[in-house]
């Protein structure tokens, strides 16, 4: 039976190794998980809508949602043009701004979430200058959009990086030669070709912006159907003992980020075929052909 | 998610060199260079410049004088403890996890790679309150674990499994590709030879993927020392007990003692720093280890 399941192979551990696996990841992550839907199918139909849908779970979604859209935006453009740059112009400091990209991802989320509202806040660095033209950025929706620009921003930047790494210029020559304007060799060539790894780092700002907590808590002011993001909402229900609320809510985080892996998924499958089929248009030896990982 | 980017094993295409054909106008690219430096200097740079300022602005004593509080000084261990624990586990893990999918071919194997990697798309609020609702007083372990006097939700253990969880693909992620794209003949050569399955991973397979394999280890401990929402819910923020770094910096932050707050900080942000040297260290490394390969192949071809 067991070799209709798995192929031949003369390399030994793949029971031992497989036992663990599925072992680890049930303890750590399917039973508990599978808890939090056991708990939630606790409630009737009418609760759960009850709570998932009550003004309040309401107006946290349109701020996690409408918020993590504009920074999963803003990193869209910007990821592109700072990939871009990184690959395309050499100029000072490039190599030390190249390994920063990443610092949101470093970055324990409070200490990021301490340091933008110290920045933003009324007296601070730029929150004086914004308030003296009438702009509330800490504590206010601005604040929440800019954290989660600031937790999103390496996603499209290292989504489209190898991406462009890898283009070959005899595209954009064959492009110019044929008597294409730069705008058009850049929007007609290097854009298609980006556009799979863009979106696919879009989706993943996006799904990670929706989650994030840390960075967002301390500029976002938690103003109850103001400024309230809804994973704050959940603690708020879990410090005041109301599991079955903070459950329901959760259930609906995660149906979502659950919804969102298959879309990410398919852009990064678009965009890995893609760059073989672009690879395989360049001849042995000029491509990066068997030096990829 | 965090990983996807691990672009170490890529040379670039040709080294560049712009023609008139394409390249854009030096006013093109100064304004494009000139706007994504600003770019990330406003979201890099000035975070970073904060917290040290922040951190120093009432002088070093007050900042030594931050750290060396009994409750700094338990929060720091606490996140040590936690990150001590969950890395190791979750390095055994993802060793095991990359060797059955990216050496073997099996019915649902992408089916578990989804699963690996579900903790990366759970929010990490939702990771925290799934071991309350199992673990919690009200969970469904709870009756019988408060029978037992065990106390895993609001303790020490309660924080050390948000941070495993959290924490959990990492080290996967980053072996999974590298063993796949390595292929079986050099273990298969090895066995035939005679050597053992333990003696073939040892020997042959770990030096292959030895960067890798550090680079998911940093990763896996900088988050591992950094989480603070999912270790928050399950904390219980009991002062000088179940408070980590993150939380300490917090509850400082709240209490409106900005400096030690930063000073703490300061530690987490210096930890990200050399979590990025270090990732920059080892992609550079791998890098020239692909390249020597490379080389190896081309001439043994």
């Amino acid at each position: 039976m067991a070799f209709t399941l798995k192929k031949r192979s003369n390399l030994p551990g793949f029971g031992l190794a497989l036992g663990y696996t599925v072992l680890y990841l049930s303890l750590i992550v399917l039973i508990p998980l599978a808890a939090t839907f056991l708990k939630a199918s606790s409630l009737s139909w009418q609760q759960f809508w009850h709570i998932a849908a009550s003004p309040r779970a309401v107006a946290s979604y349109r701020l996690t949602f409408g918020a993590s859209l504009i920074g999963a935006l803003i990193n869209l453009v910007f990821g592109v043009l700072v990939a871009w740059v990184l690959v395309r112009y050499s100029f000072p400091g490039k190599r030390l701004f190249d390994s920063l990209v990443d610092l949101p991802f470093a970055l324990p989320t409070a200490v990021a979430g301490i340091a933008l509202t110290t920045i933003y806040a009324p007296n601070g660095w730029l929150g004086r200058p914004l308030a003296s033209i009438g702009i509330k950025a800490a504590y206010s929706p601005l604040g929440v959009a800019i954290a989660l620009t600031f937790i999103g921003l390496p996603f499209v930047v290292r989504s489209v990086q190898p991406v462009l790494e890898d283009m070959d210029k005899e595209l954009e020559e064959a492009a110019a030669s044929l008597g294409a304007s730069r705008w058009q060799t850049f929007s007609r060539v290097v854009l298609p070709t980006i556009l799979p790894a863009a979106l696919a780092g879009f989706a993943m700002a996006f799904a990670r912006a929706v989650g994030e907590y840390g960075s967002v808590v301390f500029i976002s002011g938690n103003m109850p159907m103001r400024t309230e993001i809804t994973p704050l909402l959940i603690i708020t229900k879990l410090d005041q003992y109301d599991y079955a609320g903070a459950t329901a809510i959760a259930v609906v985080m995660l149906v979502f980020s659950l919804a969102l892996l298959l879309p990410i998924n398919l852009l990064q499958k678009w965009s890995g075929s893609r760059n073989e089929k672009a690879a395989e248009l360049v001849p042995e030896g000029i491509g990066t052909q068997g030096l990829e990982v | 998610m965090a990983t996807a980017t691990f672009t170490s094993g890529r040379l670039p295409a040709a080294q560049r060199v712009a023609t008139a054909a394409t390249g854009e106008p030096a006013v093109v690219r100064w304004t494009l260079i000139g706007v994504a430096v600003f770019f990330l200097a406003l979201f890099i740079f000035l975070p970073l410049a904060i917290v040290f300022s922040q951190a120093f602005a009432k002088g070093i004593g007050v900042y030594w004088a931050s750290l060396h509080t009994p409750e700094a000084l338990s929060a720091i261990r606490l996140t040590l403890l936690a990150a001590g624990i969950a890395v190791p586990l979750n390095l055994m893990f993802g060793v095991a996890a990359a060797w059955v999918i990216g050496k073997f071919e099996f019915v649902g194997k992408s089916l578990l790679i989804t699963l690996i990697d579900l903790p990366f798309s759970v929010s990490p609020v939702v990771s925290g309150l799934i071991y309350v609702l199992l673990f919690g007083l009200q969970g469904l372990l709870g009756p019988w674990l408060a029978r037992h006097d065990l106390q895993i939700i609001f303790a020490v253990p309660g924080i050390v499994l948000a941070t495993i969880f959290v924490t959990f693909p990492f080290v996967a992620r980053e072996l999974i590709p590298l063993l796949q794209a390595q292929g079986q003949e050099e273990e298969e050569a090895a066995i035939a030879l005679g050597a053992s399955g333990w003696q073939t991973f040892f020997r042959v397979s770990l030096p292959n993927i030895k960067w890798g394999l550090l680079y998911g280890v940093i990763l896996c401990n900088a988050r591992a020392m950094g989480e603070f929402v999912a270790v928050s819910v399950v904390s219980g923020h009991i002062r000088g007990r179940t408070n980590t770094m993150p939380l300490h910096v917090e509850i400082l932050y709240n209490e409106y003692q900005f400096a030690a707050a930063f000073a703490v900080a300061s530690l987490l942000a210096l930890l990200a720093l050399v979590t990025l040297l270090a990732k920059t260290i080892v992609e550079w490394r791998a890098r020239r280890q692909l390249a020597e390969s490379a080389l190896w192949n081309g001439e043994a071809a």
